[in-house]
């Protein structure tokens, strides 16, 4: 049939071939991107995971002066001892600890419960309204986690901590005890109703991929509908909720602004303020030692979520095409359970938010009658009967400074990691099977174990120093932006692969045919086919690193300061009302970015969250 | 301009399955070769090794005189470089450019002068009577349109090759006949040595000077359409190609000529064979008769499917069940006794140890 001799070739020959192979291998632009991307992540996650470990098993400057023997650099078990034993482990890791797993579960009920019931409600029933409610459950995820906690403190604060009555009391004439202004209830309510976003969101995702058809066979053959919720629509969105739980339970884990006010005050410390307060104290090793374990117990929560659903990145959406799907009749009960619905909207949005702004319009805090109405706190000339002095918030040109400070780190994170994830995506895409694209994947999704905070603590003990061609960081605005794109790299990467998975790769071959070069592919195919997930992820990344606190309150600077770091210092320093000015502000900065951006491209924010 | 391709001991492998297992071939300039075959036989692989959006893992690609690919040698020419044109299942059209930008973009590259350049988008949207259509998007066209312009957009850089990865899979049945005319026609008037995947046999057979009928990664058979249909190579090719499918019936050679089938025996050139055998008769080669005469073979009509041109009858004796196609109505009725009679000229023996056919 044909001559199918191939030509005999010697060994330097052979060497070159082998060279030209590799060489190809190499140039292959998911490779190059890949390595590139190793080597960046490499410095942005390895590099400080393994910093924060050495920093705990090494004498630290501070010590040499406290304990006997101790040499600077030098190898010790020290602080895991003092952390882990005696008087001293109990109180600084042990109560801490058992605090965040009582926040984390509780929450991760609580969001569970009302983000589960929302959404089936939204999807599945003929509720009225239920567009606008489906707007509405999104909006507590752009206010910054601990608006609801300064609300919270507007209404239930009491006296045992000084300073000025809230709402509450104002009304009743009594004080609401402890246990109710303060601590892990409050907390708990406050995280739950900021997180059950996610779940709304997921389960909402896939109770829209489930076939109601499943149903309707359950109802056909004779099953009534509390049966037929239990046994086919809750087992098939249990992975939904399963990855829901694991998101706000290592979110609930870590967080700090929310503990921070209603724990701090009475001593209720969780790891994350225990965290801050080692470190204001300078016990950076102390510290980091709390950021591992954090850590670690974020990587047991996670490998139990992989071996109860099976799947590396159950996070992720549940895949599906869309159903027309019959709703459920609520019949009689359909007026009962809108009210209850709008009911709680009112509670957990509208009426923190109103009494927020209301609070800010106080002259004298806790006394919350007319004539009691100001604009000190927002325009006000610096008074020393006032606020100790301070100027009103709009007059203070530091705030401008802040807010400058807010918008830049957003844009410039949400810019920056929308590029990155383009790349993730277009690496680990087209590299499908490879173990480059798996170890990529890996690398990139490495942040989502680690708590904000703990990340924070980790870019601390790296970027102090100079680290090979980097120069020392610390105190610069870089930083933060680096930090907050490391952070956001899991979510990055994620949209990067949803939005790639949609461009067909046909799409880049027939470029590739036509003669365009790696570049004109990127130009003209790939970045234009993958704008609506870019704007999605970049509106994501706006609003989420807007309000970021825990991740960055270790690392902001007097110069540095943003929005959320400012709220925190007024409310350290009792001005809860300039603090809640700030808020506002934060808020309506975040709500108008998220406008703008969300005119382009068909970009939306639901879309970002959940990845499709 | 020589377009001749040839691949040599052509190796793929996805992890560890064998895409492609030293295939050779030669396609002639000017051919219109059909890769045929299952879906996982390798076909596609083929041609993405052709196109260089595969690199494989053995062997060696000449187009014309050019060396574009040796394993050995290290060398992969990229696609832009090798001068082919290839047209995707699932068209690949750009959804953010319009019909002309999707034409002109190979031409961009180029930096082909305007003028030269709508020019070329009048003639290539012309030769696929799609004129007029420059200012729309892909979505605002039906899948023929579609598959229009991804024609369109292969000619109008004028390759050496083409190269056609099942273009007509995702079109309707009537579509479907419709494009392969126009193909076969672009590719008369081009000239073009072509390189055709599918996985239809009718496309195959109806479109291609040469078909290579693959199997596992392997080439079953390489040959004219007419050959692959009645001197299928193997019984794994005659099982593959023709509908209603081939009779193959197991039979032991019992004397020169004679193959016995059990319940009765039927006369066949042998080429000298012995031993256990595969016959295999396409439908359309049996004679049916309610008439008794010399030589046939009793049956029982078991079904009637008539579907207008032709009606394929479904004959039962004992436990053998054979297909018979006649043209046009057939008068037998279900359950009638009717009478078979083979024509020893159109029958093939298969070895039944190799499947190989026997030839002289």
């Amino acid at each position: 049939m044909t001559d199918a001799s191939i030509s005999q070739i010697s060994l330097s020959q052979r060497l070159t071939a082998n060279s030209r192979r590799f060489f190809r291998w190499l140039t292959k632009p998911q490779v190059l991107l890949s390595l590139l991307l190793v080597i960046i992540m490499f410095y942005m996650v390895i590099i400080p995971l393994y910093k924060l470990l050495s920093t705990t098993v090494t004498w630290q400057i501070v010590d040499v002066s406290r304990i006997e023997g101790a040499v600077e650099g030098e190898f010790t078990l020290y602080h895991w001892k003092r952390m882990t034993t005696g008087i001293f482990g109990k109180i600084y890791t042990l109560e801490p600890l058992t605090h965040s797993f009582t926040i984390a579960i509780g929450t991760v009920f609580l969001a569970m419960f009302i983000g589960g019931a929302l959404a089936w409600l939204v999807v599945r029933t003929d509720m009225p309204r239920r567009n606008l409610i489906n707007q509405l459950a999104v909006l507590p995820y752009i206010m910054p986690s601990w608006t609801l906690a300064q609300a919270w403190l507007v209404i239930f604060k009491n006296r045992t901590q000084g300073g000025a009555p809230g709402l509450f009391e104002y009304i009743v004439g009594q004080s609401p005890p402890d246990w109710l202004s303060y601590g892990p209830v409050p907390i708990i309510i406050c995280v739950a109703l900021h997180y059950y976003t996610f779940f709304y969101l997921f389960v909402s995702a896939a109770l829209m991929s489930i076939d109601s058809n499943l149903e309707e066979a359950g109802e056909l053959m004779g099953a009534d509908r509390w049966r037929i919720l239990r046994k086919i629509t809750l087992p098939l969105v249990l992975p939904a909720m399963l990855s829901g739980f694991i998101m706000v339970f290592s979110k609930a884990l870590g967080t700090f602004g929310t503990p921070n006010i209603l724990g701090s005050p009475v001593r209720y410390y969780v790891l994350s303020t225990m965290m801050r307060g080692s470190l204001a104290a300078g016990d950076k090793a102390d510290a980091f030692v709390l950021g591992i374990i954090l850590i670690l117990f974020s990587i047991v929560t996670i490998s139990l979520n992989q071996r109860l659903i099976g799947t590396r990145r159950s996070y992720e959406t549940i895949g599906g095409r869309g159903f027309v799907a019959t709703p459920s009749k609520l019949r009689s009960w359909k007026k009962i359970i809108f009210v209850i619905v709008v009911a709680f909207q009112l509670a957990v949005l509208i009426i923190p938010l109103g009494l927020l702004t209301y609070d800010t319009f106080l002259l004298r805090s806790g006394d919350f009658s007319f004539d009691n109405l100001t604009l000190q706190n927002w325009i006000g000339e610096a008074n020393p009967d006032y606020n100790d002095g301070q100027p009103g918030v709009l007059r203070n040109p530091r705030i401008w400074k802040t807010a400058w400070n807010s918008i830049r780190l957003a844009l410039l994170t949400a810019l920056f990691s929308g590029i990155l994830g383009v790349l993730l995506g277009y690496s680990i895409v087209k590299g499908r099977g490879t173990r480059l694209s798996k170890m990529v994947e890996q690398m990139a999704y490495l942040p989502y174990v680690i708590p904000g905070i703990a990340l924070g603590a980790v870019y601390i003990a790296m970027f102090s120093k100079p680290l090979g061609p980097i120069p020392s960081l610390y105190g610069t605005f870089a930083l933060l932006v680096v930090v907050s794109i490391a952070d956001k790299l899991p979510y990055s990467s994620r949209s990067g692969v949803s939005a790639m998975m949609q461009v067909g790769h046909e799409l880049e071959e027939a470029a590739e045919i036509a003669g365009a070069n790696v570049w004109q592919r990127f130009k003209q195919i790939i970045f234009p086919l993958t704008t609506a997930g870019f704007v999605s992820g970049f509106l994501l990344t706006f609003i989420t690193v807007m309000r970021e606190l825990s991740l960055i309150i270790l690392l902001v600077t007097r110069d540095t300061q943003v929005l959320a770091s400012q709220t925190m210092w007024y409310i350290e320093n009792n001005l809860d009302q300039m603090a809640n000015i700030v808020i506002l502000i934060l808020i309506l900065i975040t709500v108008t970015g998220n406008l703008i951006i969300g005119r382009f491209r068909g970009g939306s924010l639901q879309k970002g969250l959940v990845g499709r | 301009m020589d377009t001749t391709i040839r691949i040599k001991k052509l190796t793929k492998k996805f992890g560890k399955v064998v895409a492609l297992n030293g295939v050779s071939l030669v396609i002639e300039p000017g051919a219109f070769l059909t890769l045929l075959g299952p879906s996982g036989c390798g076909k596609t692989t083929l041609l993405r090794c052709v196109a260089g959006l595969e690199d494989p893992d053995g062997g060696e690609i000449y187009i014309g005189n050019q060396l574009v690919f040796s394993y050995e040698k290290g060398i992969s020419l990229p696609p832009s470089q090798r001068e082919l044109g290839l047209v995707f299942q699932n068209y690949a059209l750009w959804p953010h450019m319009k019909v002309d930008k999707n034409i002109t973009f190979a031409l961009e590259i180029q930096k082909m002068p305007k003028e030269e350049m709508n020019k070329r988008v009048k003639e290539a949207l012309k030769e696929v009577q799609m004129e007029g259509y420059e200012d729309r998007y892909p979505r605002e066209m039906s899948g023929g349109q579609q598959q229009r312009i991804a024609l369109a957009r292969m000619l109008a850089y004028r390759p050496k090759v083409f190269l056609m990865d099942e273009p007509l899979s995702n079109l309707d049945a009537r579509l479907r006949m419709d494009m392969r005319s126009e193909i076969k026609r672009l590719h008369h008037v081009a000239g073009a040595t072509t390189i055709y995947v599918t996985h239809d046999q009718v496309e195959a057979l109806t479109m291609s000077t040469t078909i290579a009928v693959m199997k596992e990664g392997v080439i079953q058979q390489f040959d004219t359409p007419d050959k692959i249909y009645h001197f299928p190579g193997n019984l794994f090719v005659a099982d593959f190609i023709g509908n209603p499918k081939v009779n193959l019936l197991k039979g032991l050679i019992n004397g020169k000529d004679t193959v016995d089938l059990g319940s009765f025996k039927i006369t066949a050139e042998t080429f000298g064979a012995t031993g256990n055998v595969v016959i295999g008769i396409r439908p359309e080669d049996i004679a049916i008769s309610t008439q008794s005469s010399p030589g046939a073979v009793e049956f029982n009509a078991y079904s009637i499917l008539p579907s207008g041109a032709d009606t394929t009858i479904i004959a039962r004796r004992g436990d053998m069940e054979l297909n018979i196609r006649v043209m046009g109505i057939s008068e037998i009725k279900m359950d009638e006794k009717v009478w078979l009679s083979f024509n020893p000229q159109t029958l093939n023996l298969y070895n039944k140890e190799s499947g190989n056919l026997i030839t002289s």
